[in-house]
């Protein structure tokens, strides 16, 4: 079963939330960030390209021209292959753990699997981010030395960034889960 | 719980048959490991499945049945399988089945006995999880989860469920030990029913590494021996050796070639990688130092080196002669103290003359002490390396002088002016308190204290500036000494066997699982592929760095500023073992 919103991001730029619901015990939530977009790129390859021609005709030498225009096709690439994120996905699966994935332009896919086991709880977190304070969506982890401690805080969404709205309804299907896994786990 | 089932791939289209496995309580995990097929006598299969228990020390039992319909369902086959769950008693009992199309599968439990927990669902909910056998069995995860309890079956409930079907898989190798070739009472289905994997290179290396190894590691002994015996232990000879960095090279191969050779079998696969690693390393090591041998001693280049070294000594010297001469008129504008600017500018100054003088009585054999040393790139790039910093050392050795002289005599001014300003105040250093206490003092002893305080202070512009200059050139060469001890630190610790490893075969090192989630239908089980998710370059390096020499910079900036303001001698560069100075 599939079903696609729109939310907003803290910035104001348009989110799309995909939830697909595979199974009463497998859920995915698929947040697809805002592109690359053509002004901005345009205006930091227009400046690059003026600043060397400006060093050109201080120096007259072409080689400046060529290396601009190599660190741009380099700068483009690198930040499309380790910066751009283009897609976030939390698929989360009873007993079985919790997996994020992000994709990046280049099509590029970084994916961290968490075991259920391992899973205390996953809360909306409040932070202080620059000047605002935004709320995130974040996964804790059990201590394996105190029962009641946690080891670490694992954020979600930490590229797409979605307001209130978008978290709480993630939030809402993941407890959904979490509260069935509780319920029947054999461990106490 | 969830029950999953994990299917090796390998087994999608095989025929009808009986799921061998292992099955995992506390995770609720069903590992299949072989299919087992039509016909089979139970008895011969129960006598197989007790060998690989003990062989293995897994729990491995009949799971259940798998049934691949190409055609219409048979009705006799159904029953036939619901039978065979009397004859192989396992709880609970699996039933797997893909019909023909090949997209359809279900899958049923059986539980025997009622369950015991009332509130828990009436039905249970099974996720089947396809896993590649070959990739699983050779892989491993970070970081290891040790297992101590081997005991068949039993795994401690805090393990993750995947590291327990990690090491299921890894522990059964006896179990696909037999191919379809084979002549055996029963028939699996597994990652090497097709043909079991094996290398004649590899055998034939693991066969003569015995010999070799041996031959070597007794070779190896008399040469560290040798190293070790009392005359080396003498003073002379110490303390050149502790000084030497090419000692210190020399002696880290050797306990590498003695690790790469010793006869003793690694034990677990962190000993294998850090072997294959050094293995990596000295062979790195010793191909870019031929390569260098080759370089230099093509076309006379070791004749041009030789021509061009004395006189860029001479020129050097010049170079600090005329820093002389210019600190001792007016430099930079400041006015120091003629007499003490004279005194040492000219002592400074006949010792650049000593040292040009036995630079050109060596001129005559330089080339032939290059020539040898040249030679010494064959051991390996590091040993030429270290050469080469050695040679600087030695070659700057005046400048280091210099700056020993200048700190001493800076370090000695400012004590002493530390000293008279406390006595200049009424105070006075107490040995016994470690503490500044106020002292009544004589007045024949206060007029010379300040008197002396007054000379000091006004002759510490010269002394200052002096140590300034000399400890910026001892910083230049210690500088220069320290990126070529990095370049020897990487070669040495550089993993490249895990790097390549990583690279080539990236499902060896493994930083988790990843799931992905197949084409599912309404009403049938949830189906997932795992695949194995590898461990990032960046956890590679760290995990298999290659332990260094341990020449890295013990004083920290602040340490190494305060050593500097008071002329405390600074050593940047402490061996193992080295006594503080």
């Amino acid at each position: 079963m599939e079903d696609e919103r729109s939310f907003s991001d803290i910035c104001g730029g348009r989110l799309a939330l995909q939830r697909r619901y595979y199974s009463p015990s497998c859920r995915e939530f698929c947040l697809r960030c805002p592109r690359l977009s053509l002004r901005s790129l345009t205006a930091v390859t227009c400046t690059v390209w003026l600043a060397a021609y400006g060093l050109f005709t201080l120096c007259e030498n072409s080689m400046i021209l060529s290396a601009a225009i190599f660190i741009t096709l380099l700068g483009l690439l690198g930040y499309l292959h380790f910066v751009k994120i283009d897609q976030e996905t939390l698929l989360i699966i009873d007993s079985l753990g919790i997996q994020m994935t992000s994709s990046y332009a280049s099509g590029k896919e970084s994916t961290t699997f968490i075991e259920m086991g391992k899973v205390k709880d996953i809360v909306i977190n409040e932070a202080i981010y620059m000047q605002k304070v935004i709320y995130y969506l974040c996964i804790l982890l059990k201590d394996p030395v105190e029962p009641h401690g946690i080891a670490q805080v694992v954020p979600v969404f930490q590229s797409a960034k979605p307001r209130l709205d978008c978290l709480i309804e993630v939030y809402r299907s993941c407890q959904e889960i979490l509260a069935h896994q509780k319920a029947t786990s054999t461990s106490p | 719980m969830v029950l999953k089932a994990f299917f090796p791939t390998c087994c999608v289209s095989v025929d009808s048959g009986l799921l061998v496995g292992r099955w995992v309580p506390e995770h609720s995990s069903a590992v299949v490991l072989a299919v087992l097929h039509f016909p089979f006598i139970p008895i011969q299969v129960k006598q197989l499945l007790a060998q690989v228990r003990q062989a293995s020390e897994v729990g491995v039992a009949v799971l259940g049945t798998w049934c691949h319909c190409r055609q219409e369902p048979e009705e006799s086959l159904g029953r036939f399988l619901e039978g065979l769950g009397a004859v192989f008693p396992h709880e609970p009992w699996l039933q797997l089945c893909r019909e023909r199309g090949g997209t359809l599968w279900s899958c049923e439990v059986t539980h025997r006995q009622a369950p015991t927990d009332p509130s828990a669902p009436g039905e249970d909910q099974v996720m089947l999880i396809f896993y590649d056998q070959r990739q699983v069995l050779l892989s491993q995860l970070h970081p290891p989860t040790v297992l101590p309890d081997r005991q068949a079956g039993a795994t401690p409930a805090s393990t993750g469920g995947l590291a327990a079907v990690f090491d299921t898989v890894a522990r059964s190798e006896v179990l696909f030990r037999s191919d379809r070739f084979d002549e055996g009472p029963v028939r699996l289905s597994h990652w090497q029913s097709e043909g079991v994997e094996a290398s004649i290179l590899a055998e034939l290396a693991r066969r003569a590494s015995g010999p070799v190894c041996l031959l070597l590691a007794s070779l190896l002994s008399l040469v560290s021996a040798v190293g070790a015996c009392r005359v080396f232990k003498l003073w002379p000879l110490s303390f050149v050796g502790s000084k030497l960095s090419t000692c210190e090279q020399l002696r880290h191969r050797l306990e590498h070639l003695t690790l790469i050779f010793s006869t003793r079998k690694a034990e677990n696969s962190a000993q294998l990688m850090r072997k294959a690693n050094t293995v990596a390393s000295v062979l790195l090591d010793v191909a870019l130092g031929l390569t260098l041998l080759s370089w230099l001693h093509g076309r006379s280049r070791i004749g041009h080196l030789a021509d061009a070294l004395v006189p860029v000594a001479d020129h050097v010297a010049e170079e600090l002669q005329h820093l002389l001469q210019w600190l001792m008129g007016a430099p930079a504008g400041l006015k120091m103290n003629r007499a003490l600017d004279q005194v040492l500018g000219r002592f400074f100054l006949y010792h650049i003359h000593l040292w040009i003088s036995y630079i050109h009585l060596m001129s005559p054999f330089i080339e032939h002490i290059l020539w040898h040393v040249g030679l010494s790139a064959c051991l390996g790039l590091t040993v030429a390396l270290s050469l080469l910093s050695d040679i600087i050392a030695l070659l700057t050795f005046h400048i280091y002088c210099f700056y020993v002289y200048g700190a001493r005599l800076y370090c000695l001014k400012i004590h002493g002016l530390s000293s008279l300003w406390r006595l200049f105040r009424g105070k006075k250093w107490n040995v016994l308190r470690q503490r500044v206490d106020s002292c009544s003092y004589d007045l024949d002893q206060l007029f010379i204290g300040t008197l002396l305080f007054t000379i000091l202070l006004f002759l510490l512009p010269t002394t200052a500036l002096y140590y300034l200059v000399f400890t910026l050139l001892r910083l230049l060469v210690v500088a220069v000494q320290g990126l070529i001890h990095l370049l020897v630190d990487l070669i040495n610790s550089l993993p490249l066997y895990s790097l390549g490893l990583r690279l080539c075969r990236p499902y060896r090192l493994a930083a988790g699982v990843k799931f992905r989630v197949l084409q599912h239908e309404a009403g049938r089980p949830l189906r997932l592929l795992m695949q194995i998710n590898p461990l990032p370059y960046s956890r590679v390096m760290h995990t298999y760095r290659l332990p260094s020499c341990g020449c890295h910079p013990k004083d920290s900036w602040g340490a190494l500023c305060r050593k500097l303001f008071f002329g405390e001698l600074i050593y940047p560069w402490r061996q193992r073992g080295d006594k503080q100075d």
